[in-house]
């Protein structure tokens, strides 16, 4: 079944240079092995197609229930030098919360059950 | 040694909520006491526009309101017992100090005002390149000779030790250059509960504290993106206190009565922002390991933060240098219905054609459609067709200044000589703007020593 991150977490971006900072957050923890398994790098690459030029970074923090993302050549040679309207990335939180990952219904009804 | 003391969050950068600041002294009490408060006013752009200042006049460079916040709560201060810390000194601490105390002679109040000095290495850059300090670009590996002649400013980040001896010299108010955001919040806890340099858990633990305090009212509620429509009186909204205990656990909360919302996930969101790998904070004092961190909501705006464990800190301090960048310009029409985006994207065309025309030279043109896809651009359903009104935002940068102003003389034409149903275009022709670009480089911490100055007026 689809499921949209926004329904399932929630998220803060911001800038590191050139690169963009992204945490994703599960809502509950029962989300945070969802998101581990299907949010991958792959999937952020893809999904940040034309606003990520460089590759991504993952990290896990389990015990906040999240994922940080380092989403590198992205916000236009960084914050001073930026012609971006966004040159800082902080609506690219938001951004990432439109993706749609594919998760196994059982996976999202058990966990939901639990 | 005190069981507990209480630090708020008065400023989460250069130009935040005026009023923050003077509430948190103003709110506090016996049953909401503070004990201290930290203001960060330092962005990376903003040492070069405080240096730019200070070429200008030698008595700025500074945050100049931070002195009239210090002016406004100096009699509550005195009255509570309330030290603050902040880095709003810039590149001129020693200048920020005096208008503090020029504010509180007139007041006829004695302070005793602390100022950090030597993060301000512009002057010693060559001595510290013969030295055989590369200070080469730490992103990119570049040398710095590529844009030694264009450097605005250069600073090191100094962590929470200086602070903790201007503390210890009684300071009541301490002024620092380029201190941590972190270093302000963990320096009284050190000065507090006596953490000696190498217990690197409760450094670190001080120092997770200041992430969350950093920002601002980013913690208590601000820019909160889990359900924001739960936050309570943005209006009013609380900036963040942490009350901290000797054994590295704390607890973030707010003032009673204030709006905002403090839960763990605002927490949780504070604490993602702006980190790279969570195993390695890296700061002057230590490395935090982000990945140890708990929360615990306790209710009613009071999350508890703990477990925290930390690394010895690196040979090394982060230097962070300016430099100046060619130049930018940019500037806004906005089209309506009908086929607001056909004509926006024309109105690009035109204005990129005549550019061409006239010979300009730019490193990068760039349109944005506000409204339509300049922040989420290929993420968005909005079909092109559907859209009722645009912003088109035009940018250009570059090293020649005469195209850039080019682009300025070329925008407004667009009104009278290009598609139908324009507006929008005020306050003038777009002037090119300096381009300050940022060097990020490294520093033995042998080669520089920070001066602490404390005085009484």
């Amino acid at each position: 079944m689809k499921v949209q991150l926004i329904d399932i977490c929630h998220a803060r971006s911001g800038d590191k240079g050139d690169a963009a900072n992204v945490g994703l957050i599960a809502r509950e923890e029962k989300f945070y092995p969802v998101i581990k398994q299907y949010v991958t790098r792959a999937a952020v690459k893809k999904h940040f197609k034309g606003i990520c030029l460089g590759p991504v970074d993952r990290f896990e923090l389990p015990n906040l229930w999240a994922l940080n993302f380092l989403l590198h050549n992205t916000l236009g040679g960084g914050g001073t030098v930026s012609l971006k309207h966004d040159a800082q990335g902080k609506t690219l939180a938001a951004a990432l919360l439109r993706m749609e990952i594919d998760v196994p219904a059982a996976l999202m009804k058990k966990k939901k059950a639990k | 040694m005190k069981s507990k003391i209480r630090i708020a969050s008065g400023q989460g950068f250069w130009g935040d909520l005026p009023i923050a600041p003077i509430e948190q002294i103003k709110l506090a009490s016996a049953s909401s006491p503070v004990d201290y408060m930290m203001m960060d006013y330092l962005a990376e752009v903003t040492m070069s526009i405080m240096q730019k200042q200070k070429l200008r006049d030698p008595k700025t460079g500074y945050a100049r309101d931070l002195v009239e916040v210090i002016d406004t709560v100096l009699p509550d201060i005195v009255d509570k017992n309330i030290k603050i810390i902040t880095n709003g000194g810039g590149v001129n601490p020693e200048a920020c100090r005096d208008a503090i105390f020029a504010a509180a002679r007139k007041r006829g109040i004695k302070i005793k005002v602390g100022v950090v000095l030597g993060d301000n290495i512009l002057d010693s850059i060559d001595e510290l390149l013969a030295g055989g300090n590369k200070l080469a670009n730490m992103e990119t590996g570049e040398s710095l000779n590529d844009v030694r002649d264009r450097v605005l400013s250069a600073n090191v980040y100094f962590g929470a030790w200086p602070v903790v001896e201007a503390l210890r010299q009684g300071a009541q108010i301490v002024i620092t250059g380029r201190t941590t955001d972190t270093g302000l919040t963990l320096a009284p806890m050190i000065h507090e509960f006596g953490w000696s340099e190498n217990d690197w858990d409760k450094i670190s633990a001080g120092t997770v504290a200041g992430h969350i305090l950093e920002c601002g009212a980013q913690s208590s509620g601000g820019n909160f993106s889990a359900d924001w429509k739960k936050v309570k009186d943005f209006t009013n909204i609380g900036f963040p206190i942490a009350e901290a205990y000797p054994n590295g656990e704390f607890i973030i909360t707010k003032h009673p009565k204030t709006g905002g919302l403090v839960s763990r996930q605002t927490v949780a969101e504070q604490l993602l922002y702006e980190i790279g790998d969570p195993r390695e904070y890296i700061t002057p004092d230590c490395i935090a390991d982000f990945t140890s961190i708990h929360l615990e909501d306790l209710g009613r705006d009071r999350v508890k933060v703990f477990g925290i464990k930390g690394r010895p800190a690196t040979d090394f301090y982060k230097v962070s240098m300016s430099y100046n960048d060619g130049f930018s310009a940019s500037g806004t029409l906005t089209y309506t219905w009908p086929e607001a985006m056909e004509k926006a994207r024309m109105a690009d065309k035109i204005l990129r054609g005549r550019l061409k025309k006239a010979g300009c030279v730019f490193d990068e043109v760039r349109t944005e459609y506000l409204g339509f896809n300049s922040c989420h651009a290929g993420l968005t359903p909005t079909k092109e067709a559907k859209v009722q009104e645009v912003v088109v935002k035009f940018g250009v940068r570059g090293k020649d200044k005469k195209s850039i102003e080019e682009f300025g003389r070329n925008l407004a034409p667009l009104i009278l000589t290009g598609p139908p149903s324009v507006t929008g275009f005020a306050g003038g022709r777009p002037k090119p703007s300096d381009v300050v670009a940022y060097w990020p480089a490294l520093l033995r911490k042998t080669a520089v020593t920070p001066r602490v100055i404390v005085e009484e007026v």
